[in-house]
């Protein structure tokens, strides 16, 4: 979907402000936030992609007065409703009053270095050759999905060139969406600021996206 | 915020179902253990050994998880080198995916709008705000990272910085360098 999260190439944001020193955290509350989110994340009922999708299908006014951790608290909350693990009356009394589901795993204190150490490797086997080799041109397509993608608007439609051919990777446009995890290739696309944002654009520069097999034709 | 997300706390240990000494143990991880001296381990590692930058070249995933670095978004690392005549810059444009075993949680311009709508369009630009003018003719390379993959910018190495050993060449490796939107520091710049 060309949410309020597919930002690339948007304007009107002003500029970057670099924080001198920044600390890790600005309140302690983007801590629990965090540590929610992962804790969450253990119980095994979603995965990476849908919660990226509960974060891009806030309202994007929403999205956009919301700092990081906001819109990762705001997604969190979507996420245990719709999987039943707290209910509008769990919230509204700010206390557990509903049951839940059995989670699939709860993640311990003694057991964070080892998952973080882990982490989640989303390579899958591949049981055909790739469709295209590294110097191939390619012509991205436009998809316009309204549901969960990663090829972002600004690289719809655009002809640009394999630079590397990776192993098969969990497709995020299915797995979002409970569909399974439809492993596809994925490759480095390498486009010319030109082809993306036209003739004015800085000739002396270029954007790679990695592009899921499906995202691509021939150019 | 802070007392919404107070309230999913005491929902979800309330029905047992998060440990908040689970918590704990993620954010201390974060503010102690996982940060950019990882990435600058690696990168250190690289200016002085050209049997690791090779590996690093061919399967970073390896050659990162000799130094212990491994893990959650880092499950599938690649190494983007720096030359005289190309600048690599790291954005994801589609929410804020970012090398978390070697760098750490992203700071909060990574995250933001004006970076993540410019970083692809204008990058010459947001290079000069944060107070880096490439030299004329160098060309710029944006990876926006739209799938699994997490990079990692390995910066030219400073001038002047032969006789250091390897903890004071990490000395020189900061965050943004790494990412690309900046520079190490040189020897004797505070």
């Amino acid at each position: 979907m060309n949410g309020p999260q597919d930002l690339g190439g948007q304007m009107g944001f002003g500029l970057v402000t670099p924080e001198l020193d920044e600390p890790v955290f600005h309140a302690a509350w983007e801590k629990r936030a965090l540590g929610l989110t992962l804790c969450a994340g253990a119980f095994g009922k979603w995965n990476i992609d849908e919660s990226r999708h509960a974060r891009e299908s806030l309202h994007p006014a929403d999205y956009y007065r919301s700092s990081y951790y906001e819109i990762w608290a705001k997604g969190l909350e979507a996420l245990l409703l719709r999987h039943g693990f707290i209910t509008a009356a769990d919230l509204a009394a700010q206390r557990a009053v509903d049951p839940a589901p059995a989670p699939r795993r709860i993640l311990t204190a003694d057991n964070v270095p080892a998952t973080l150490a882990r982490g989640g490797p989303c390579d899958r086997p591949m049981a055909a050759p790739p469709r295209f080799a590294a110097g191939d041109r390619v012509r991205t397509r436009k998809t316009n999905r309204t549901g969960h993608t990663r090829l972002p608007r600004y690289a719809h439609d655009c002809a640009g060139m394999i630079e590397t051919v990776h192993d098969g990777f969990v497709f995020p446009d299915a797995n979002a969406h409970g569909e399974g995890e439809a492993q596809q290739y994925v490759y480095t696309v390498v486009f010319t600021g030109k082809e993306l944002w036209g003739e004015a654009a800085d000739p002396d520069f270029s954007v790679s996206v990695d592009a899921w097999e499906s995202y691509l034709g021939p150019a | 915020m802070a007392a919404r997300v107070r309230a999913l706390e005491t929902i979800l240990v309330g029905k047992g179902l998060v440990d908040p000494a689970a918590i704990d143990a993620i954010v201390e991880a974060y503010e102690t253990k996982i940060g950019p001296r990882n990435g600058a381990h690696v990168v250190a590692t690289a200016w002085i050994d050209p049997d690791f930058a090779a590996w690093l070249k061919t399967d970073a995933t390896a050659a990162i998880a000799s130094l212990g670095y491994s893990g959650r978004q880092g499950e599938h690392m690649q190494a983007v080198f720096n030359t005289e005549s190309v600048h690599n810059l790291v954005v994801c444009t589609l929410c804020s995916c970012y090398p978390w075993s070697v760098l750490g949680l992203p700071p909060v311009w990574y995250k933001s709008p004006p970076y993540r709508s410019r970083a692809v369009i204008d990058p010459r630009s947001v290079l000069a705000e944060f107070g880096l003018d490439l030299a004329v003719g160098t060309s710029i390379r944006v990876w926006d990272s739209t799938a699994e993959l997490r990079y990692l910018v390995i910066p030219l190495r400073p001038a002047g910085s032969d006789d250091l050993d390897p903890r004071a060449l990490a000395g020189l490796v900061t965050r943004d360098s790494m990412i690309g939107t900046g520079l190490p520091r040189s020897p004797g710049e505070s």
